[in-house]
């Protein structure tokens, strides 16, 4: 809507240059140091912006940044900022890109109505919630591509902690490592039953000395594990109950005495070696003539 | 009418269900086994599903109640190839079909089958001798 206080685009109109002079000395005041490449980036990016911010305040000055007429800014600024965010720069730094243009703005728009004292106000005010406005959009921005990138990583570390090895003919292991929650025990579940398949395997070893922590869903979800698997006709033993975890199990009430126990890894697949006809000898341990027993 | 074969080996009998079970089938499949199994005084029944895609806690039951029939018939059963997805879904009905013997193929589950049935002779013995 066209109001009476166009002042804001007729002083960003006459002023652009002094504005962006100032905002550029006014970053390389306050920011980090910066390499002459950099730099450059910088006072790019910043004409850049006045220059949008220009036109978008030509458009509609009423401080609302949320209309198609602020898209290009908003855009730019979402922009920026994901790309701050992957860079690391810290929050301060990108919020601060918007914020250091106040001073500039100020003196700008004191400069431009020094003698009017009630118009400067309004206009004060106005470039107020509009930077506040263009701050918050830029914090919100870096903070929700932060999370992108956390929830990326979330995901290769849950495709890359679900490895199954293959310890013998017919004996899989899955060497669980980090704390398990639903969405990683459904896919380690199933990484197993269809390397099960896969590999025709008879035996499959869950370790679990490198979990940390076991609650009832931890519990359950190994005992579905071990159903399911004994419904494709494989045999399911679980090694690495560490103390504090087995009284826990006991405490928390869950039944595994239906599933085989034992130690460590090791012991486990022994026993899995045993079951299938294997045996284990040491060579010297025993005469000769034993062997062909 | 639709009907799952059933193939006579010596004194196994082979079912391969290579269809998506739905609920008439699976009883119609269960009356024909049965009557198989008295017919052939067959001693064991081996049952591939690894073609089985989907299924349900009835088909999930019906598996569990024909074991259940052929045991009373004096024949053991072997249920082979079940599906990773099919396993899953089966645990999470709350149907761990205890009962059921598995195996991951048919070759292993003729073996299972062998030593069942071995097994189950033994017991009758050592009852016939109490």
């Amino acid at each position: 809507m066209p109001t009476a206080n166009s002042k804001l685009s007729q002083v960003f109109e006459t002023r652009e240059q002094e504005i962006t002079d100032r905002w550029m000395e006014q970053q390389q005041a306050s920011g980090r140091k910066l390499t002459a490449a950099e730099r450059e980036q910088a006072n790019r990016l910043s004409r850049e912006f006045v220059r949008a911010l220009k036109s978008a305040l030509q458009r509609n000055n009423s401080g609302d940044i949320s209309g198609a007429d602020w898209a290009g800014v908003r855009e730019f600024l979402v922009d920026l900022s994901s790309r701050r965010a992957k860079d690391g720069y810290t929050p301060r730094e990108t919020a601060s890109f918007v914020f250091s243009l106040k001073q500039p703005l100020f003196s700008a728009l004191k400069n431009e109505l020094g003698s009017d004292g009630k118009t400067l106000a309004d206009e004060v005010w106005l470039a107020t919630v509009l930077i506040d406005e263009l701050g918050l959009l830029t914090t919100e921005s870096y903070q929700k591509s932060r999370e992108e990138v956390i929830t990326r990583q979330q995901k290769e570390l849950l495709e890359l902690s679900t490895p199954v090895v293959r310890l013998w003919e017919n004996i899989l292991a899955l060497p669980l490592i980090g704390t398990l929650d639903s969405a990683r025990t459904q896919v380690v579940m199933q990484n197993l039953l269809e390397a099960i398949v896969q590999t025709r395997s008879d035996y499959a070893i869950i370790d679990i000395t490198g979990v940390p922590v076991v609650d009832t869903l931890v519990a359950q979800h190994l005992l579905k594990t071990v159903a399911a698997a004994r419904l494709m006709g494989a045999d399911c033993l679980i090694s690495g109950i560490r103390p504090q975890i087995a009284q826990t199990i006991i405490h928390l009430g869950v039944d595994l005495s239906d599933v085989t126990t034992k130690d460590t890894l090791a012991d486990a697949f022994e026993l899995a070696l045993r079951r299938s006809g294997h045996k284990v000898v040491r060579q010297d341990a025993i005469p000769a003539n034993a062997a062909t027993r | 009418m639709e009907r799952i074969p059933i193939l006579k080996m010596g004194e196994y009998l082979l079912v391969t269900i290579q269809v998506d079970m739905h609920d008439r089938l699976a009883l119609t499949l269960q009356d024909d086994l049965t009557g198989q199994i008295a017919k052939h005084r067959a001693r064991g029944v081996l049952i591939d599903i690894s073609a089985l895609e989907i299924v349900d806690s009835f088909i999930g039951r019906m598996l569990a109640s024909i074991a259940s029939m052929a045991h009373l018939l004096d024949a053991e059963t072997v249920v082979v190839g079940m599906q990773p997805a099919v396993a899953i879904t089966l645990v999470e009905l709350g149907l761990p079909m205890r009962g059921i013997r598995t195996a991951l193929d048919v070759e292993k589950g003729m073996l299972a089958l062998r030593s069942a049935i071995l097994e189950a002779g033994q017991d009758g013995d050592a009852r016939g001798i109490r």
